[in-house]
């Protein structure tokens, strides 16, 4: 069986190939359900966002779809496994289509690295299929040979729409 | 087929004392009857006055299933208007929340209004000249809803001209809604953080049911809450609960937590959870805020506000209340099996910011359609809607602590697990949906 497996940066900054290769692997491992795996690129006190405003710049006093630590995502994935899980019975799947990601800015000194993929993500569950169009904006950096997300902002095209369950992750 | 349009007794034969048919949930024949007799018969939220602050501003909504306008009039008060040109039709205005200036102007033919509704000029008028345009529904602008009232802040409007008054509708409710706004040193309100929409496909009365179904939680939650208190028993002793976690774990608190916490029953469907203690009573103090409680009120009367611990109230027919958190949902009526539920935040003015930090906390944690949390509710709402058209049984059990004598009684504290909130709905509901049918 081949599975993707996680490559070490080969310096401390990262090349283009290296950052872009990571995000194609992020999505993967969420299409795949490796949830452990794929909470492991995070970092300890990174964050994953989603806006429920167009251009939203505050999360603290603006509502989000989501704006969760480390600890709200590990509760997620905990979630998805649990027996009682009602609305994940039967489970969702999902996938994802990547446009190239753009590398948008990169501050060795800074060690941060922030990339923008625009991309469609598709959940299903049951005979229910739901297609929804982001951007996702990554702020990555290396911690011990590895990169890591600091943060991920997905944007959704339609963030202010009625929407039915989300599941899984985008 | 029709078969409850203008049959009082076959509506009312389908609510009795201790269940309700089916068909309550699942016909789109009784759904049609609930737009044109239960919701116009009723006071129905339509929107808070912060969200028109100035002359001009307009926010569009629904009672039932009619497109009204709240609108701020030039002199300074609220109107609320049916959204539609009394020329043809057309909804007038595109964007939800907007400004009309002086006046609103009808985009297909260029009728145009002043605020309160009535027409205000009409291209090529000479048309109309001996035309008896004067005696014309049209002639009189836009209709008005004609109830209306605002209260501290909280616009209700009732379509029809029957019913019940204001005072009448709500009663003792209405505390609840002083108690949330009373929560502000100034007693102000203010919609504030967005607004959250989430698409159910269910009857709306399975969510209004559900804000006060206690016996539910430590089960269809078990999922989300549950694992909350699993992950957060594995932090390392000491560590700070974060608000995340004093937020969604007491969603796991056992039935005992539940039936102490006691529910309230006032008139004509409305009601509270939480009379003695709730999930919201043990948040962490937020710095400052007493303090300027304290300056506002005094003491004792700023302690007795925040002692209050409602937990969920419902005002009947569509929307709930959470006094110690500032949020409102709203319950919109699309279809028989389709529902729309806007979850609104306030912010209580002259406070500190992190009050409204933990309102959205809450709303993003508890209410999204990217919540775990919302995922086991609706879960459980889509399930109903579909198992209902088993014909293995066309009734629904609400027998749970009943007593034949609850019928006429009002303003009791009862058994915080009672499904007497949701059979004194269902009285509510016969009553406005057979008014002057
Ligand atoms: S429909 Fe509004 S002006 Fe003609
Ligand atoms: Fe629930």
């Amino acid at each position: 069986m081949s599975m993707v497996t996680e490559a070490q940066v080969k310096n401390a900054i990262p090349t283009d190939q290296e950052l872009i290769d990571f995000l194609v692997r992020e999505a993967r491992l969420i299409d795949q359900q490796r949830f452990d795996e794929w909470l492991d690129l995070y970092a300890d006190d990174a964050f994953y966002w989603m806006p429920l405003e167009w251009n939203q710049t505050d999360p603290r006093l603006t509502c989000s779809l989501m704006y969760e630590d480390k600890l709200l995502l590990s509760i997620r994935v905990e979630r998805l496994k649990g027996a009682r899980t009602f609305s994940q019975k039967p489970k969702s799947r999902c996938h994802h289509v990547l446009q190239t990601p753009q590398v948008d800015s990169r501050d060795p000194a800074a060690n941060n690295y922030v990339t923008w993929t625009p991309m469609h993500y598709i959940e299903t569950r049951m005979d229910e299929q739901t297609l929804y169009a982001a951007w996702a904006t990554h702020h990555l950096s290396v911690e011990n040979g590895r990169l890591k997300i600091k943060l991920k902002r997905v944007d959704l095209i339609n963030c202010d729409a009625a929407f039915g369950n989300i599941q899984l992750f985008m | 087929m029709t078969r409850y349009a203008g049959n009082v007794a076959a509506i009312r034969d389908l609510v009795r004392d201790q269940e309700v048919h089916r068909d309550v949930y699942v016909s789109e024949e009784v759904f049609q009857l609930e737009m044109e007799h239960m919701f116009p018969n009723s006071w129905v939220y339509v929107g808070h006055d912060s969200q028109v602050p100035n002359p001009g501003d307009y926010f569009g909504t629904t009672i039932g299933t009619q497109p009204i306008l709240l609108v701020r009039h030039t002199d300074g008060t609220v109107k609320v208007l049916h959204n539609r040109c009394p020329h043809k039709g057309t909804r007038i205005t595109s964007e939800t929340c907007g400004n009309a200036g002086k006046f609103f102007r009808c985009p297909y033919h260029a009728w145009s209004f002043r605020t309160d509704g009535s027409l205000l000029a009409i291209p090529l008028k000479k048309g109309y000249e001996n035309t008896g345009f004067e005696q014309s529904h049209a002639a009189s602008g836009m209709a008005p809803v004609r109830h209306v009232r605002n209260y501290r802040g909280f616009v209700f409007a009732k379509i029809n001209n029957g019913g019940l008054d204001f005072e009448e509708f709500f009663g003792e409710s209405l505390s609840s809604f002083d108690n949330m706004i009373d929560r502000s040193p100034v007693g102000q309100l203010k919609v504030a953080g967005g607004v959250l929409r989430y698409m159910h496909n269910c009857n709306w009365k399975m969510l209004v049911e559900n804000q006060t179904d206690t016996c539910h939680p430590m089960v269809a939650h078990e999922s989300s809450a549950g694992t909350v208190v699993e992950v957060w028993k594995k932090a390392p002793p000491g560590t700070k609960k974060p608000m995340a976690v004093e937020i969604i774990a007491p969603f796991m608190s056992p039935y005992e937590f539940f039936e102490n916490m006691g529910i309230r029953i006032w008139d004509n469907g409305h009601g509270h959870t939480g009379v003695h203690h709730s999930i919201h009573s043990d948040y962490s103090a937020v710095p400052g805020y007493f303090d300027k409680m304290k300056a506002a009120y005094g003491e004792e009367r700023a302690k007795a506000i925040l002692g209050e611990n409602r937990h969920n109230t419902v005002y009947f027919p569509n929307i709930m209340i959470k006094g110690p958190i500032q949020l409102l949902r709203h319950f919109k009526p699309i279809a028989a099996n389709k529902t729309l539920v806007e979850s609104w935040t306030f912010q209580l003015v002259d406070a500190p910011d992190m009050l409204l930090e933990r309102t959205l906390m809450y709303n993003r944690l508890i209410n999204a359609p990217t919540s775990i949390v919302g995922h086991d509710d609706l879960e459980m709402y889509e399930r109903a809607q579909e198992g209902l058209h088993s014909n293995g049984n066309e009734w629904v059990n609400l027998q749970r602590l009943y007593s034949p004598d609850e019928a006429g009684q009002t303003n009791v504290a009862v058994n915080g697990t009672s499904e007497w909130p949701m059979r004194h709905q269902f009285r509510a509901w016969t009553k406005f949906m057979t008014m002057g049918m």
